[in-house]
């Protein structure tokens, strides 16, 4: 089996036991990304001299280093294409930032370079990280690695497929309703939302900053750990990231979940799940209460508004946050504009795809004189709910579980002319993203040969918690196997 | 489109008939070290373009501001010295709007929960004290310039200079309190003035620093209803603020006689006009879609802290002035153009605590400090003169050891060059000759010279005596003592009697 389907943990030991280098790796993933990403879609860009150039450094610093060498360093990663980085083109997934090289990086980029890991390429995603299936990228589908002719979810589905189909380690996705869990869900990985604050923002293209999140893809619960290590922190570059200390997650990941009390949000599993999600959340709730801990129902019960504020405040902020995409500084613009005018609507006219353009009229709209109190306002006051309902929760129960996803993986196309069917994607992560609690999907199951998540959320700053009782899953349910392509041999 | 400039004369008339109601916003751009949210100068002064800039100030996408703690600092002793309330509880909003000056497409500012709320200004009108409210004081961010080859919404090019993007700026809104043109200037004029003594703006008008906005409107004597009131843009001088408001006065009162209907509208001030000019109509309001910036937390203040910065807040001009006339019996017109700018008034208190008696050291500087700064332009600190030197000079000056010829001149040479007036006088001996003795010889000389002129004088002309007195001060090179001289030069020339 190839090395990229190991752990991050058994890649780092054999990285320094001299059992195989960091150059080895690299050339391993480019040579499956070569073989199978032409089926997959999951990268925008590689960056193949970079990626030998880093691996060369990573290997001198593992020979200096030994032991003491970070754990990601030489580890082949993935990054998605709404994270800057310095010299390499950074889209979005959108034609209006095409050919635009960021003269800076995304501080999780930056952390992870510094640990030494070796970015190998651009991650496909929908435009500006909004949708859900990664069909609104302006370039490319990337398709589920578990079944070519499904979604891999989004918007962080190259990241996610990546991942699943071993063409990286690790990689690393951002979150804003689900954009890391959903994918991770329906790819059979794991994807963690860390609490919002924890993981600087800078250099992440925003698509809604109240509630944007960088996090990591891996297929293990600790290899996400040790991503997540790396790239959290306080950030003087981003004013809401925390200050607070980071509790490192690693030490207490095995003490497993005996003696805790894990709600069950009634809501969530009343609510319109597929049977096959349902058998398989139900019977991961009985091996985490065989493995000692206490299931319990508790109740959201905001979370039937949580969807509809969420596609108020969102969108509002991204009409926002994409005024700058006017096409005079970066991106084609449009040099034959006659007049401002001309130039600033051809330029997002043609620049922007029809979700984006959908969502910065909503947003528009949610905003302007008139509308703010019975929207934004209104949304922002549900928001205030939901935070409360949890913080009602976690104070009976110390982590909450939940599907990630009411469906299993959709077939591409599906729900591309229905755009509230694809909204209905977020149902279940979405509430989270407005508490800014700390998320997690790990893989729980399958159903119809499709991988199935199952999400575990704690409070907030309970980020290390959060992933304890995702290990406790991960143990009772067994790590995801990899889907077929990936075990395809790789010349 | 222009109306062409208005008569000065008619302004009389109209005052009579119509009541302006006038309230001044105020842009001051703040003496940080960096930007409004990055780490970029501030002083962009004299850079070439677009390179005192950043991801965050060209609003590159995935950059992000982080909130500069000395603006927030100077803006809260701006409150603090305006009488204002300090809220300790504000944010930054986003304001909405596309122009290429606004590389992000939003403006941060402050929308319902500015930094100072309420306060008032004191200022002088002709003498009589006069006090206008202030509505609010808020931060934030200066938009960039751009340079038109044409007219930009038509077909032209126009150039963009980011470089003060992103510097901070204070907006300093006044309730309409003002009544008169020449009353918004001297609010401006005092408000410009407390700016300085707080050290937070340079008060530049000229350059842009410091801008004024005026909205103005007219209600018949006697009404206290509001009109339909303009705004006027670009007002950079004081001169150009009232000018501008005199037009208004007068546009506004020519429309309302003739009943034409006055429209809600952004005008500008033009120069080649000497009049305002519609700029673009307010009809159809703008929505700039305020809401809280997600990028940057609330920011709450403690009290302990907003004590601090009360406490910074220096003696300011109104004040001072007060405490001149009553330590030195100054007269009302001294003190204030003493405090006008408060480096003027720590020098004038230097130099009187160096040793000079405060009268002469006010006089000399109101008089031929402030001309010298005129003519060489040079502020009295690049003059290079300290304030113990001319301290030194004045108490020559004041014992008559020098003549105040003499002083004049040497100050002149002085000014700039960095030399030490009294040690002058010590090396080119121009110690005043007071010494009867020694004057008696040229006194006499000189009327020996000018038998006519001595004659002239004991008949009765008072103008020969100056001839005298210019004979003994050549032949002194300028170092006698005038008074001492015309005394001696009377006492030998006993006035014939009428005849």
């Amino acid at each position: 089996m190839s090395w990229l389907l190991r752990p991050l943990t058994e890649q780092a030991h054999a990285l320094r036991s001299g059992a195989v280098t960091s150059a080895e790796l690299v050339e391993e993933t480019l040579r499956r990304i070569g073989c199978l990403d032409g089926r997959v879609g999951a990268f925008l860009r590689v960056t193949p001299e970079d990626a030998r150039a880093a691996a060369h450094a990573a290997d001198l610093r593992l020979r200096a280093e030994g032991e003491a060498a970070p754990d990601l360093c030489g580890i082949p990663i993935g990054l998605k294409d709404v994270l800057c980085t310095e010299g390499v083109e950074t889209t979005a997934g959108s034609r209006i930032l095409q050919g635009f090289v960021p003269p800076y990086s995304a501080t999780a980029a930056l952390r992870l370079a510094e640990a030494g890991a070796v970015a190998v390429g651009k991650c496909n995603c929908d435009e500006f990280a909004m949708g859900s299936s990664t069909e609104n990228s302006a370039y490319q589908p990337t398709r589920n690695p578990h079944a070519l002719d499904r979604v891999p979810g989004g918007s962080s589905g190259g990241s996610a497929a990546a991942v699943s189909a071993g063409l990286v380690t690790v990689a690393l996705g951002t979150d804003t309703g689900g954009s890391i869990r959903q994918p991770a869900g329906l790819c059979g990985v794991v994807g963690f939302k860390p609490t919002y604050g924890r993981v600087s923002r800078y250099g992440l293209i925003a698509f809604a900053s109240s509630l944007d999140q960088v996090g990591p893809f891996a297929r293990t619960v600790r290899d996400c750990a040790l991503v997540y290590r790396a790239i959290a922190g306080p950030d003087r570059r981003d004013a809401t990231c925390s200050a607070r200390e980071v509790e490192d997650p690693c030490p207490q990941l095995s003490l497993g979940v005996a003696g805790l009390r894990l709600g069950v949000p009634v809501e969530y599993v009343e609510a319109g799940l597929e049977p096959g999600v349902r058998r398989v959340f139900d019977e991961a709730c009985q091996r985490l209460a065989a493995a000692g801990a206490g299931i319990e129902p508790v109740s959201i019960p905001s979370t039937r508004f949580a969807l509809a504020a969420y596609y108020v405040i969102a969108p509002a902020e991204a009409s926002s946050n994409l005024a700058r995409m006017d096409g005079l500084r970066f991106g084609p613009g449009r040099p034959d504009a006659r007049t401002l005018r001309e130039q600033l609507e051809e330029a997002r006219h043609h620049g922007f795809g029809p979700e984006v353009q959908r969502r910065i009229m909503l947003g528009t709209y949610a905003l302007s004189r008139g509308y703010y109190d019975a929207y934004y306002r209104r949304a922002q006051q549900v928001r205030t709910l939901v935070a409360q309902d949890f913080a009602r929760a976690f104070a009976k129960v110390d982590a909450i579980l939940a599907p990630t996803s009411p469906t299993l993986a959709f077939r591409l196309g599906e729900r591309l002319t229905d755009p509230l069917a694809m909204y209905q994607s977020d149902v279940c992560t979405v509430p989270f993203s407005l508490a800014g609690v700390p998320a997690v999907s790990v893989p729980a199951g399958s159903a119809e040969g499709l991988p199935v998540g199952l999400q575990v959320a704690a409070p907030t700053f309970a980020d290390a918690l959060c992933l304890r009782v995702a290990q406790a899953v991960e143990t009772a349910c067994g790590v995801a196997e990899p889907p077929a392509l990936a075990l395809e041999p790789v010349r | 489109m222009s109306e062409g400039a208005l008569r000065a004369s008619d302004l009389g008339p109209a005052l009579a008939r119509w009541e302006p109601v006038i309230g001044l916003e105020v842009h001051a751009q703040l003496l940080t070290r960096s930007k409004m949210f990055c780490g970029c100068r501030a002083d962009y002064a004299g850079l070439p373009p677009n390179t005192n800039t950043c991801p965050t100030c060209l609003g590159l996408p995935g950059a992000l501001p982080v909130a500069n703690a000395e603006a927030i600092r100077q803006t809260v002793r701006t409150g603090c010295a305006l009488q204002s309330r300090i809220p300790l509880h504000s944010k930054f909003d986003r304001k909405n709007y596309f122009y290429p000056d606004l590389p992000k497409g939003y403006q941060i500012s402050q929308y319902d929960l500015p930094l100072c709320v309420g306060g008032w200004l004191e200022f002088e009108v002709a003498g009589v004290e006069r006090a206008a409210r202030i509505t609010r004081v808020h931060l934030e961010e200066d938009a960039g310039k751009l340079f038109h080859g044409g007219e930009i919404h038509h077909g032209g090019s126009s150039l963009v200079d980011l470089n003060r993007a992103g510097v901070p700026l204070m907006e300093i809104v006044g309730e309409p309190d003002l009544r008169t043109p020449q009353e918004a200037r001297a609010y401006l004029v005092a408000l410009r003035q407390l700016l300085l003594y707080l050290g937070v703006n340079d008060g530049n008008m000229e350059e842009g620093s410091l801008r004024c906005d005026a909205n103005i409107s007219l209600r018949p004597r006697g009404d206290d209803g509001l009109g339909v009131r303009t705004e006027v843009k670009n007002l950079n001088s004081f001169r150009i603020l009232q000018r501008a408001l005199e037009q208004e006065v007068l546009r506004q009162a020519a429309r309302l006689e003739a009943q034409l209907p006055l429209r809600q509208e952004t005008r500008g001030w033009s120069e080649a006009e000497g009049t305002t000019v519609a700029q673009r109509s307010k009809e159809a309001a703008d929505d700039y879609r305020y809401f809280p910036d997600p990028d940057l937390p609330p920011l709450t203040l403690s009290p302990a802290w907003v004590e601090t910065v009360r406490a910074e807040v220096p003696e300011l001009p109104r004040a001072r002035a007060l405490r001149l006339r009553q330590a030195h019996g100054l007269s009302h017109e001294e003190a204030r153009g003493l405090t006008e700018r408060p480096r003027e008034a720590d020098y004038f208190e230097r130099v009187v605590g160096a040793g000079a008696p405060a009268a002469v050291a006010a006089a000399w500087q109101l008089n031929e400090l402030a001309g010298l700064c005129q003519r060489t332009h040079r502020s009295l600190e690049a003059s290079g003169l300290t304030p113990e030197q001319l301290a030194r000079l004045l108490v020559l000056v004041d014992c008559r050891e020098v003549s105040g010829a003499t002083a004049k001149e040497l100050l002149a040479e002085a000014f700039g060059s960095g030399a030490d007036p009294a040690e002058l006088v010590e090396a080119r001996g121009l110690r005043q000759v007071s010494d009867e003795a020694a004057l008696t010889v040229h006194v006499e000389a000189a009327i020996e010279a000018q038998p006519k002129a001595a004659q002239d004088y004991r008949a009765g002309n008072d103008r020969a005596l100056a001839a005298l007195v210019g004979q003994v001060m050549g032949a002194t090179r300028g170092r006698g003592d005038a008074r001492v001289v015309s005394r001696l030069l009377r006492e030998r020339l006993p006035r014939d009697p009428p005849s």
